[in-house]
């Protein structure tokens, strides 16, 4: 436990020293803004009954910080380590290899989750300037964190993931993109396909990762999403893992 | 097993996909010995020290640190390891003190003792003044003695350092090498290097590696001595040349002999001693005895880097086999 904390800390500390990470922090509050901006305006010459954090995906600036800066995350994680041969240095310290990639894993989800702060202040300024108390209560507001975070949870899975498979960074950021939009795409594959097999769509609906944050969004949190989430993570980290096992029998 | 081996290595190959790193070697160091590996570039060194430090598995092979397994007791033998890997890779990020003290905590010391043992290590390495330091703007120097620092910050009982002295100028070499000789006492170290001085100069033992393979295991003087052998005596006399034939033949220690006319009434003598004896005082008295003058009297010594190169390139039967 006591290694876990140590990774974890440095991984936390590589990206708050490094550029990148204040660019990625700049980058998402920039695109937060804009897209309040834009909600705002939309809202005051077509009010809509919506709550304000279901709107807010609507804009698909949300999906597009999502698929964007998850990659940029992960990338460096493993990619870079392997780069400078520092991974060298690191495993053949005293550590399992299960607690580098959860430590760094962990890492990442600490600072997609400090990048999503800049939206709070947002939500707050549209709660002061309407009078009607039901457009944002606290459970619309942390079933939409609790979806952020899941999202988030799946797609920086998928990023260490092919961080972990490549020595170059920007092939693992392209890697992790590619994976990133075609399981985001996959959702859309259902509606397109409802003339196919019942199980077909089925399946693809479970893919539906836009109406599920949608969900969120509204506050309704289903279990039946939840689960499909955690496990995606789970099994992206368990990939992850192997990987870097991969270089005791390769 | 072996009480006081440090490091049993028993018939050790590594395969990379189609190509064989090491090819069967077998080795074991003592506990408190200083062992240079050396070799040639791409001789194996790299690999055994990786798969010594549990970087890397052995495709088949035994290989013991402390009486410990490197593939089934990796943390216990990772735990007694300092490694510093070729060219030195550190977080360039990080500050001196942050890197070490972050290192000590993943090698498992506790708060107080990584404390303790950064402020060590840092005044042993000669680090203390460029504590605060980021890494990344330090000069190679300077790094490699980071380097060094992570290597010795849990106090290990074995320290594996590839190439230690690479890319540093003559004045840090001596630095390290001064470094490295203090950690004899209490340390067993194994360095690899492909700079003969460095290993004649450190090191208890040498094993030579070549193309997979060790061979020649010993200590230096040991393994000058293997080769001193062909070691031959040049002695220039003012003397008739058949009066030093015979001389030369009733010298039971002298093996071969050749004796050539050199400028004005000097010969010169090329003689191969027996088992390398030094003859140099036998000669000086027979000169001394005939009264000739003696105006060169030197040994070809064969210096390590002759055994290298002796030991290192394919001989000629086997050129011209292949």
């Amino acid at each position: 436990m006591r290694i876990f904390l140590t990774l974890t800390r440095r991984e936390l500390g590589a990206f708050f020293v490094s550029f990148t990470g204040y660019v990625i922090i700049a980058a998402v509050t920039l695109l937060i803004g804009w897209s309040f901006v834009v909600l705002m305006t939309n809202l005051g010459s077509d009010p809509s009954p919506m709550p304000v954090t279901q709107l807010f995906y609507r804009t698909y600036f949300f999906w597009l910080i999502v698929l964007l800066a998850t990659p940029i995350i992960t990338m460096r994680l493993f990619a870079l380590e392997k780069f400078s041969g520092t991974f060298e240095t690191l495993m053949t310290a005293p550590v399992t290899d299960w607690q580098v990639v959860a430590a760094k894993f962990t890492a990442a989800v600490i600072f997609y989750t400090i990048m999503w702060l800049p939206m709070l202040p947002c939500l707050f300024v549209v709660r002061h300037f309407t009078d009607q108390p039901g457009t944002l209560d606290s459970g619309t507001i942390s079933g939409m964190y609790l979806g952020v975070f899941l999202v988030g949870c799946l797609f920086l899975a998928l990023g260490c993931f092919a961080s972990a498979l490549s020595r170059s960074q920007m092939a693992a950021a392209m890697i992790s993109f590619v994976l990133g939009v075609s399981l985001f795409s996959l959702g859309f594959l259902a509606q397109a396909l409802t003339a196919a097999a019942q199980w077909k769509t089925q399946l693809l609906s479970y893919f539906g990762l836009f109406d599920q944050m949608n969900d969120f969004a509204q506050g309704v949190v289903d279990t039946h999403t939840v689960i499909f989430y955690v496990s995606v993570t789970l099994f992206f980290l368990f990939l992850t893992l192997r990987v870097v096992e991969s270089r005791r029998w390769r | 097993m072996n009480e006081n081996a440090m490091i049993e290595v028993k018939s050790l190959t590594k395969r990379y996909a189609g190509r064989t790193a090491v090819a069967g070697i077998s080795f074991t160091v003592a506990r408190g010995e200083i062992v240079g590996l050396l070799g040639p570039n791409g001789a194996g060194k790299s690999t055994t020290m990786r798969i010594l430090a549990c970087y890397l598995p052995a495709t088949s092979g035994t290989v013991r640190v402390a009486g410990f397994d490197v593939f089934h007791q990796s943390n216990e033998v990772r735990r007694r390891i300092g490694y510093m890997p070729e060219n030195n890779p550190l977080y360039s990020e990080m500050r001196v003190r942050e890197y070490l003290k972050f290192r000590a905590r993943l090698k498992g010391l506790g708060w107080r003792r990584s404390r303790e043992r950064v402020s060590t290590v840092m005044e042993q390495c000669g680090l203390t003044d460029v504590s605060r330091r980021i890494i990344g703007q330090l000069s190679k120097g300077y790094r490699q003695r980071v380097g060094m620092a992570d290597a010795l910050v849990h106090d290990p009982e074995l320290i594996i350092l590839d190439e230690p002295t690479i890319g540093l100028d003559p004045h840090q070499i001596r630095a390290v090498r001064q470094l490295i000789k203090s950690l004899a006492r209490a340390h067993t170290v194994l360095i690899s290097t492909h700079i003969l001085p460095e290993a004649e100069m450190t090191c208890n033992r040498m094993l030579i590696m070549y193309d997979g393979k060790i061979l020649a295991a010993d200590t230096p003087e040991n393994l000058q001595r293997l080769v001193a052998g062909n070691s031959q005596i040049i002695v220039e006399l003012a003397a008739p040349a058949a009066a030093l034939r015979e001389c030369w033949s009733q010298v039971p220690e002298i093996e071969t002999f050749d004796v050539s006319a050199s400028e004005g009434e000097f010969q010169r003598c090329a003689l191969t001693p027996r088992d390398g004896l030094d003859l140099r005082p036998m000669i000086f008295a027979l000169a001394l005895q005939n009264g000739w003058v003696l105006r060169e009297l030197t040994r070809n010594r064969h210096s390590l880097e002759d055994i290298y190169v002796q030991v290192t390139q394919p001989s000629e039967e086997e050129e011209e086999e292949s």
